[in-house]
């Protein structure tokens, strides 16, 4: 996966919130804890998807992962599984559910939840160690939840 | 990557006990309690082995002319009272933070110190996280190299204890992860470029590569709660004192190591 400038441009101008969204606290998750509904209505973009699961500031879901898709990403982590061959074990509405908060699915996982605002102790304002001033914003947008999506889709064996 | 069967012995004969049966009180969390200096690599490791390489004992020759140093209202230095640290202080370190009884309350090695600034010499306090704190810290913690740690976790230090303890289970902020998470959890295992250690504190203060100073144990565990996108709590703060004394008590049996090398 090559990561242009030209598809960072676009994730740039692609990662504000949109009315009609799905709202973190409207998120629906069936009894598996997965999410059926899109949380956009729009098709993920793979290649975003990539970005943002290797980047730091984004994602960072090789912190925890490796991923030999993103093998020219330095350093992934050991917390959780290898994710080659996500694509096989699971479906878009159950990765949708792991992404929004993977605790529906995993009781009591150490995997953050990407689309969720509220139940936190002691919310911090992003990584400056002082409180969270007024309504925290999830860690991934709707449309970068279906863009990792679509890029886990591509992890087959 | 590190070379984690080494065995760890200072200037090639004060041998540190860096692995050790977990202490009853940890109720088979963990089967054994390892210092942090295991995990880190052999370049890192090494600067540990021998004083001339450790950057870190700079700071205790600092601290030694800071002993002599009269300041203060009251014309006196640590020496007026503590006369020689390598007898005075030998064995401190091992036991903090420890119940003060005439305070009424559990104390930090730094709460200590700056208590007798402010109290004994009429000076100022220095700052909990300042560099001339966490000098002093290691000098005094010198004194005890090699020694176990040795924390009293019972009578009136329980409460204190026992708030520590919920605090390392807690998990903060919006990635919701808890100490143990981390350290309990996954000590061993890579997060991203970072190899995870148990998070113990027999090594502190730390000498840290990446910021080139000494660090004490409440500036570490600052970073780390930071880490989790959660408001902090504040060094020196009666939160942190009793998380202190909580993951100090993890480390029963471990050596003192400080001043110890991280990256
Ligand atoms: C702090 C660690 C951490 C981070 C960051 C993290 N995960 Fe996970 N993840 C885990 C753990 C641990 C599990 C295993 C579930 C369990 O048993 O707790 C897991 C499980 C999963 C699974 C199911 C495992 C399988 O069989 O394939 C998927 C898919 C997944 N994560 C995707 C992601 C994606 C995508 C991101 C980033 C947007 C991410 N994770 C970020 C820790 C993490
Ligand atoms: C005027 C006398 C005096 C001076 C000066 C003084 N101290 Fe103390 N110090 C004491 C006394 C008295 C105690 C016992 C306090 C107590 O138990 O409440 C003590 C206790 C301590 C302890 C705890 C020892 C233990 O076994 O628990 C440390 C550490 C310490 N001092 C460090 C220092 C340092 C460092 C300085 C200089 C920056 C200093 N002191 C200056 C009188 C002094
Ligand atoms: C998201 C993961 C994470 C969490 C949560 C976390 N830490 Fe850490 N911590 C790290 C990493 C990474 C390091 C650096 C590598 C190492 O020594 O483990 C570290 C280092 C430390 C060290 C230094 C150990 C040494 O020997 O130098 C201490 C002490 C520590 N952590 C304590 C804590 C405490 C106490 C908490 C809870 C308040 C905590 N950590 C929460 C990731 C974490």
């Amino acid at each position: 996966m090559k990561l242009t400038s030209l598809t960072l441009a676009a994730s740039l101008i692609g990662s504000a919130a949109l009315a009609s969204d799905v709202a973190p606290k409207d998120v629906m998750f069936n009894e598996d804890g997965g999410v059926d509904a899109s949380l956009t209505g729009m098709a993920g973009d793979a290649a975003n998807g990539a970005i943002i699961a290797g980047t730091k500031s984004k994602g960072n879901c090789v912190a925890c992962h490796a991923i030999s898709a993103l093998a020219d990403v330095p350093f992934h982590g050991e917390v959780g599984p290898t994710l080659d061959g996500a694509g096989d074990r699971w479906d878009t509405a159950e990765m949708r559910g792991l992404l929004a908060d993977a605790k529906m699915t995993f009781d009591g996982t150490v995997m953050p939840a990407f689309y969720k605002v509220d139940g936190f102790t002691r919310p911090g304002d992003a990584y400056t160690g002082k409180a969270a001033e007024g309504p925290l914003t999830p860690i991934l947008t709707a449309q970068e939840i279906e863009d990792v999506i679509a890029f886990l889709a591509t992890l087959k064996e | 990557m590190a070379d984690e069967s080494a065995d760890l012995v200072v200037n090639g004969d004060l041998k540190m006990v860096i692995r050790a049966p977990a202490p009853a009180h940890l109720d088979g969390a963990v089967d054994e309690v390892t210092s942090g200096w295991i995990y880190r690599s052999d370049e890192t490791q090494e600067l540990q082995m021998d004083d001339f390489d450790n950057p870190g004992m700079i700071f205790v020759d600092q601290a030694l002319e800071q002993w002599d140093a009269v300041d203060g209202t009251e014309g006196k230095a640590c020496a007026s009272c503590h006369e020689d640290v390598e007898s005075s202080m030998t064995g401190v370190r091992a036991v903090y933070p420890k119940w003060n009884e005439a305070a009424g309350e559990v104390r930090t090695l730094a709460h200590q110190i700056n208590d007798c600034r402010e109290n004994q010499m009429g000076a100022e306090k220095w700052k909990y996280t300042g560099g001339k704190m966490t000098a002093m810290e290691a000098l005094i913690s010198v004194q005890s190299r090699g020694m176990p740690v040795n924390v009293a976790i019972d009578g009136p230090a329980q409460a204190t204890w026992e708030k520590g303890k919920d605090m390392y289970y807690t998990r903060t902020g919006q990635l919701d992860l808890s100490c143990a998470n981390c350290h309990e959890e996954n000590y061993g295992n890579m997060i991203r470029a970072d190899h995870l250690s148990q998070g113990q504190i027999n090594g502190f203060p730390v000498y840290r590569l990446k910021n080139t100073k000494l660090n004490n144990a409440h500036a570490r565990f600052k970073g780390c709660v930071r880490d989790t996108r959660a408001e902090t709590y504040k060094p020196g703060s009666s939160d942190f004192v009793a998380l202190e004394l909580y993951v100090a008590s993890r480390g029963n049996g471990l050596s003192v190591e400080a001043p110890s090398v991280r990256n």
